[in-house]
């Protein structure tokens, strides 16, 4: 295993009175793609802006493939791309002009320059609006401009920050597909979301930051098994509710939460549970059961259980 | 792509790039040829609007035509509405993101504020190409012959670059385009309280004295002189009237001075 290509260590950043990043450490191994989840307001922006150079931290450091993003920040800028979470395109010009400009800008030659452009219009599927100022295209077509801008040099490391926000299933599904050709490419992939199946999907493992720091890492099944499965209960009669919910406290170790008359869910310790005991246990309490089913918990689930404010006032 | 090692290497990107940043406001026009159009036609309203809605009120000092004593004030309104166009394109690219995507690539830096200059610099000589169109149309001309004419010409152009380096710290600092688009309308009294339409005798004594060390007028002043155009100079008048082409010599270089380092900074630090 090589040394992982994007590292940061005790990362420390204050806008004012608000504490964004507080010891804040990262890791992501080349080729592989990290997916940094947090509530709004977690850092993840932040951090994001300091790993690409645009942002110094008050403390610690990061490295882009062995380079200080503060001291050597012009070998950190031939490496990385960023798609922020704003798209940033010049509005003005067309989806080509837009590529060519950016092209020109890392220097390459007029002809290279225009070859790219077309080649990634070509590939990403914006041949058809490549003359149109970007002004006219929608939502969709403007983040995967944005993306593929950043594309032009083939960075070694790319930060998306939050790329498929406010798209439709479809140009999402689009953008993931853009992302996993490129990871498939070798591309390092550092992206935030909000969107937990996002991250379920594309992350090969996940950073969960809250309040600046990082709280848990993992890969998506290893946070899923952090909290365990959940069980599901359907109840024949809603009036043995109590009955139930008493038998499964027992057995989960925790009070079930009743989602409504007759319905019964509840996180099952890590260590696991046999599902032949729980029906056998309900069926001797004398609670007929219309379905009773165990699941994998979702990312969401997951991440509510992590981030869960309420011990931890703001 | 070259890295950014040597001085002279980096010299040379800093130009490239700046170049390529001229490039792009040209691209822009091109996709927004109601801009060309309203640049046009500006200057022509301007031309028709005060030179025969005012002019028939106002009586030129030492008499003369008062579309000949107009034009220069024109030429230095427009002059001056180089720092608006500079401040609304750099406020809109800072709250856009653009400026961040061109911080984080491995371009020289330095190009971007010296590339939104220096595209003004071009639209600014179109737009002076127009009046002076304009301007031959409706029976303005320059009397003293080509030198003069063309150092009047050079001092708009000068103090033209220099404001719009205060239009590139202004935006920096605003960062944010409606603010810069609800602050155009500033533009305007900055240019009214000149000698650039009337006189500046008749204002009392405060205003007169605001209006006297107006570069505006400073300019339009110098103008005046070097065309030869009606109402160069009357009698007693303040120092920088006296000598206007010093005084706008020296705005610009005040002007370069402090905004140029403001804006670099600006620059540099915006989102750290
Ligand atoms: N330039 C700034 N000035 C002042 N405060 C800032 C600035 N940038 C971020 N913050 C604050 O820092 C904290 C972290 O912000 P950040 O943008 O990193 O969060 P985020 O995780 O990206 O949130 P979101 O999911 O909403 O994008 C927030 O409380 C935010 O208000
Ligand atoms: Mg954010």
């Amino acid at each position: 295993m090589t040394d992982p290509i994007v590292v940061a260590e005790g990362l420390h950043k204050s806008f004012g009175d608000t504490h964004a990043l507080r010891g804040l450490d990262l890791s992501v191994p080349a080729g592989t793609v990290c997916g940094v989840l947090g509530p709004n307001g977690a850092g993840k922006t932040t951090a994001v802006r300091i790993l690409a150079t645009l942002s110094d931290p008050d403390a610690g450091h990061a490295r882009i493939a062995g380079h200080d993003v503060v001291r050597e920040a012009g070998q950190v800028r031939e490496r990385i791309g960023l798609a922020g979470q704003y798209a940033a395109v010049d509005e003005k010009l067309t989806g080509r002009g837009n590529l060519r400009m950016f092209g020109r800008l890392y220097h390459l030659s007029r002809r290279a320059a225009y070859r790219r452009a077309d080649e990634l219009l070509e590939r990403f599927g914006l041949m058809d609006a490549a003359d149109r100022p970007i002004s006219g295209y929608s939502g969709g077509m403007r983040r995967r401009l944005d993306l593929i801008t950043c594309l032009i040099l083939r960075p070694e490391v790319l930060f998306l920050d939050e790329p498929t926000t406010g798209l439709d299933p479809r140009s999402r599904g689009e953008i993931w597909d853009s992302i996993r050709e490129l990871v498939a490419d070798g591309t390092t992939v550092l992206l935030t979301t909000q969107y937990l199946d996002e991250a379920d999907q594309l992350a090969d493992d996940i950073a969960v930051i809250d309040h600046g720091k990082v709280i848990a890492t993992g890969t998506p099944d290893e946070l899923k098994a952090t909290i365990g499965d959940r069980l599901d209960v359907v109840l024949q009669d809603p009036a043995t509710l109590a009955t139930a919910a008493t038998v499964l406290n027992t057995l989960a170790g925790t009070e079930p939460a009743t989602t409504d008359a007759g319905r019964l869910s509840v996180a099952l310790p890590a260590t696991g549970l046999r599902l032949a005991d729980i029906v056998r246990e309900l069926d001797h309490a004398g609670v007929a059961a219309a379905d009773v089913s165990l699941r994998r918990p979702t990312l969401d689930e997951v991440f509510l259980r992590l981030t869960d404010r309420k011990e931890t006032a703001r | 792509m070259t890295a950014l090692t040597s001085p002279l290497g980096r010299l040379r990107w800093t130009f490239a790039d700046g170049l390529t940043l001229v490039g792009r406001e040209l691209g822009r026009l091109r996709q927004e040829p109601g801009q060309i159009v309203a640049a046009l036609i500006f200057p022509a309203v301007m031309v028709v609007l005060f030179g025969y809605v005012f002019g028939s009120a106002i009586q030129v000092p030492g008499g003369g035509d008062y579309r000949e004593y107009l034009m220069p004030g024109l030429f230095a309104m427009v002059t001056f509405s180089a720092w608006l166009g500079v401040m609304t394109r750099v406020a809109a690219d800072a709250s856009r993101g653009v400026m961040d995507r061109f911080r984080s690539m491995p371009m020289a830096r330095l190009a971007v504020p010296f590339g939104q200059t220096g595209a003004d610099l071009l639209t600014g000589l179109l737009m002076l190409a127009i009046m002076v169109g304009t301007g031959l149309l409706v029976g303005w001309q320059p009397h003293r012959g080509l030198v003069p004419t063309a150092q009047a010409f050079l001092l708009m152009i000068v103090l033209r670059y220099a404001l719009s380096w205060v239009g590139v710290y202004v935006g920096l600092a605003v960062k944010n385009d409606q603010v810069a688009d609800a602050m155009v309308p500033l533009g305007l009294p900055f240019t009214m309280l000149s000698n650039a339409f009337v006189p500046t005798d008749g204002m009392p004594g405060w205003l007169r004295f605001l209006a006297d060390w107006n570069p505006v007028s400073a300019l339009t002043a110098a103008s005046r002189e070097l065309f030869g155009n009606p109402g160069a100079r009357s009698g007693d008048v303040a120092w920088p009237l006296a000598h206007p082409v010093t005084t706008v010599l020296l705005w610009s270089a005040a002007l370069l001075a402090v905004f140029i380092p403001l804006s670099l900074r600006a620059y540099m630090r915006t989102g750290r």
